[in-house]
């Protein structure tokens, strides 16, 4: 493939990215959460078009405008949920809508069902009502089902990430047997210990571009982190962090000890002062958003002690959250933070309209004015208060999530990936916002997959790895290569 | 200006329907809108319309919250309303003469026995997550069999003067009773919706409740508020009907009018797949509904017909309504508009840079 473009409304997802799968090659393609690994592998199995490149396959140019096409010509594709009918037997799955008659010989089924599940070594009966197989074994099912009909690339978008580590080996052991059959595999995980495990080559990507192609081995893992985070932006490098507050000995505005949640983050203890931006630094999956839940109420709240200002508070729901001054934009703007059908208004008066009572709505002038207030002061690009907030880009969605938060006038906000998905112009003016907020006394947990977005922006980072604090890292001259240090390493 | 076009454009399909039936009513005959006198109230065709819509105005301003916030609807409202005049018939008989007193307070316990309906359901919907049109066919099925047990026979018979006049006119009154009650309860939800935050919560929770629970608003109590309406509404209208019937049938009392009542939240421009909620389009739909049916019977085809013509007719209109109809409508507008457009500008010698902007195009989402 050679210099593939694709762009959506308002986002250029995919830049002029080149790659290339030899025969027989398993290569990882890694890159941050946005950064066009899956558009990449839907470009290239027809779910989209392309707008502008090249697709080879054996030399031949190709051209597919459906996944139906794509796998014809011998692209499977294994999704991250597994996406077989658990009702059906082994077989049943295996070669369900592949059939060209109507009715099924079952006999031929079974027996073909057989033998491919011994050629792979797969442990299944193919009569199996698959829901008795482990998650690791259906996982092979699936690329069983994608690798039948003579393929020649099979694509894993992060097989492994429900499976554990004795699985994880099962599935690779099917992957080097392929790999030995000539197929070449593209293998998409967030497990950097995995890559280096399996992997012969990596691509990495980030921000839609592509930032180069390396062999496994001549690439040092806190290499590859840095490839995947990246560097900073001109622009965003004349931003200047103010000093942490001096006085440590105040009472922390919040902290929690031993809080863990039921979304599987260990119990971890917390404190931020006022007037200091710290964040949960990490890779995906590390826990920093879980934290951030946890701390908000978010996710269901299994243990720990929460003190605000010193005093002990219960925070059960995020109502308790907010009544006691903490606001949160979710890392997931669409599914947790924007109400897509209500008007920009509504939006922007969510929360403190919440806060202030069921009983006590804000006459529409006052909502109007809280509105007007704030698209003036964020800058949100909107035809009126009265449009509803889908039809706004991201980057303006997120403002209006973000004043609806400083509506509220929180002492305590935390943002998680508040600069996701949107344009460079915006990301800057948040950075900047969330320093001057800081500076007026707010205390900020800021929440980026960007490293340097964080590094400019906090004066403490606490790194996550596998769902625990790894370290904390503090001071004014921190470099990601501190970071990359702490997460590469582990425990320290 | 602009919020008016924007609370007017959801009324276009109820208005436009509206005025289709007005219209085939004149060319039927010209006396349409004719009034009658008859001891002091008025009577006529609109006078009808608004007194036999009564129980459906009311169950279709239930429905429109249930459906906004639980996303589903709730098929029992039939069976509940017979719940709820059977308790009311049981006080008022056992209690001797039928006063005032005794009618109200009737009234106010057929209106807990809603609230113990509406918190069975509700409960059902918001804390097991029951399907909305699952966890009300319970009372579908067994709802009227309770009333008959409540009744103890067949039905019992309210021979008073106070429900008589509640159930058609009080004298000296020019309007029919049912109207009267029914504007009232619409002022009061008016009222309702005026001094409270239930449109915003209730379109917040039927639209994203993940993202309303992270602002505090609690989706389960929201949708069990909506039930809680939903039972207060189902008491309204079953009083209404008991006092218009004058006795209480167990087995044919607003016997399938769910099917009227969530067709008037769809004709009223509601997605029935909850979210933002239009009460004034629903009233205007059920007012429809009964205009529909009223203008059937006019029309004078065979009563044993009369179903099959409405579901035609409803088939019509949910097809103009329907997205797919409404989409293509808006570009065969756009590409006019388009036409307009650039053979103008070729007129005028600019340079052809109109550009169509498309608001609906998909917007990208990553992982």
């Amino acid at each position: 493939m050679e210099g593939i473009c694709k762009a959506f409304p308002g986002v250029r997802a995919l830049h002029n990215v080149d790659f290339a799968l030899r025969k027989g090659e398993i290569h990882a393609l890694m890159g941050e959460n946005g950064a066009g690994k899956s558009t990449l592998i839907k470009v290239i199995t027809g779910v989209y078009e392309k707008d502008a490149g090249r697709i080879a396959l054996n030399g031949r140019p190709i051209h597919f405008k459906s996944p139906q096409e794509a796998q014809n010509m011998g692209i499977g594709t294994v999704y991250q949920e597994i996406a077989l009918c658990s009702n059906l037997t082994v077989a049943e799955n295996m070669f369900i809508g592949r059939g060209r008659y109507a009715f099924v010989q079952w006999k031929q089924m079974n027996e073909k069902a057989t033998q491919l599940l011994n050629s792979l070594g797969i442990p299944a009966s193919p009569t199996q009502e698959l829901t008795s197989c482990s998650l690791a074994v259906q996982q092979m099912i699936a690329i069983a089902r994608a690798v039948d009909m003579d393929c020649k690339i099979l694509i894993l978008d992060e097989p492994t990430s429900s499976l554990d580590e004795d699985e994880v080996n099962k599935l690779f052991e099917l992957m080097r047997e392929l790999k030995s059959r000539g197929v070449g595999i593209i293998f998409i995980t967030h497990f950097i210990e995995q890559v280096y495990k399996i992997s012969d080559r990596i691509t990495v990507l980030r921000n839609g571009e592509l930032i180069g192609e390396y062999e496994t081995s001549s690439i040092p893992q806190i290499g590859l982190v840095a490839k995947m985070m990246g560097k900073a932006l001109e622009d965003e490098s004349k931003l200047k962090k103010h000093k942490p507050p001096k006085s440590d000995s105040s009472v922390p505005v919040f902290e929690a000890t031993a809080l863990s949640s039921a979304a599987g983050v260990r119990p971890f203890n917390f404190t931020i002062q006022k007037g200091e931006v710290n964040g949960f630094a990490g890779l995906i999956g590390s826990g920093r958003s879980e934290s951030a839940r946890a701390i908000f109420a978010a996710d269901k709240v299994t243990g720990g002690k929460v003190r605000m200002k010193g005093k002990r508070v219960k925070i059960k729901e995020p109502i308790h959250a907010m009544k006691q001054g903490i606001g949160y934009l979710p890392e997931d703007r669409k599914g947790d933070g924007i109400i897509d059908e209500l008007s920009v208004r509504d939006n922007i008066i969510l929360a403190f309209q919440v806060m202030k009572g069921f009983f006590r709505p804000f006459s529409r002038t006052q909502a109007e004015e809280f509105a007007d207030e704030y698209v003036q002061k964020l800058n949100i690009k909107t035809p009126s208060t009265n449009t509803p907030i889908k039809s706004l880009s991201g980057g303006n969605q997120q403002k209006v999530i973000l004043a609806r938060w400083l509506l509220t006038h929180p002492m305590y906000l935390i943002l998680d990936e508040p600069t996701r998905g949107i344009d460079v112009g915006t990301k800057v003016e948040i950075q900047k916002l969330v320093l001057k907020l800081a500076e007026n006394g707010m205390s900020l947990t800021f929440i980026s997959s960007e490293i340097d977005e964080m590094l400019r922006t906090c004066s403490r980072l606490i790194v996550m790895k596998d769902r625990e604090i790894v370290g904390e890292l503090s001071g004014m001259n921190l470099t990601e290569h501190d970071v990359m240090h702490v997460i590469a390493q582990g425990e320290e | 200006m602009r919020r008016l076009k924007a609370q007017v454009s959801h009324l276009v399909l109820p208005l436009s329907v509206l005025v289709v039936l007005i219209i085939i009513n004149l060319i039927k005959g010209a006396d349409y809108f004719s009034l009658t006198v008859v001891n002091g109230a008025l009577y006529g065709n609109i006078p009808n319309i608004l007194f036999g819509a009564s129980e459906l105005v009311i169950l279709a301003i239930g429905m429109t919250l249930v459906t906004a916030s639980s996303q589903g609807q709730d098929i029992g409202i039939g069976a509940g309303a017979t719940i709820t005049s059977a308790v009311f018939v049981l006080f008022v008989l056992n209690a001797g003469d039928a006063t005032l007193l005794t009618i109200v307070v009737g009234f106010l316990l057929s209106c807990v026995a809603g609230l113990v309906v509406g918190a069975f359901n509700g409960t059902l919907v918001s804390v097991f997550k029951v399907q909305p049109m699952v966890a009300t066919l319970i009372l579908l099925m067994g709802g009227r069999s309770i009333a008959f047990m409540i009744d103890g026979k067949l039905s019992p018979i309210l021979a008073n003067d106070i429900s008589n006049q509640i159930g058609t006119v009080i004298p000296g009154v020019p309007i029919q009773t049912p109207i009267i009650l029914t504007a009232v309860f619409i002022a009061i939800v008016a009222v309702v919706l005026k001094t409270t935050n239930l449109r915003l919560y209730v379109e917040s929770v039927g639209i994203n409740p993940s993202a309303a629970r992270l602002n505090g608003i609690s989706p389960k109590k929201i949708i069990f508020l909506t039930f809680l309406i939903m039972g207060v509404c189902t008491a309204v209208a079953g009083f209404i009907a008991v006092n218009k019937a004058g006795r209480h049938d167990s087995v044919n009392l607003l016997k399938f009018i769910m099917m009227d009542a969530i067709l008037a939240v769809a004709i009223g421009g509601n997605s029935l797949s909850g979210g933002k909620f239009s009460i004034t389009g629903s009233i205007i739909g059920a007012y429809t509904i009964e205009m529909l049916n009223r203008t059937m019977l006019r029309l004078e085809i065979q009563t044993e017909t009369i179903l099959a013509f409405k579901a035609v007719f409803i088939i019509i209109l949910m097809a103009v309504a329907s997205p797919v109809v409404r989409d293509y409508a808006k570009k065969i507008l756009q590409r006019v508009r388009t036409i307009g457009v650039s053979s103008t500008v070729r007129k005028t010698g600019a340079p052809n840079d109109a550009e169509v902007s498309n608001p609906d195009t998909p917007v990208k989402k990553e992982e």
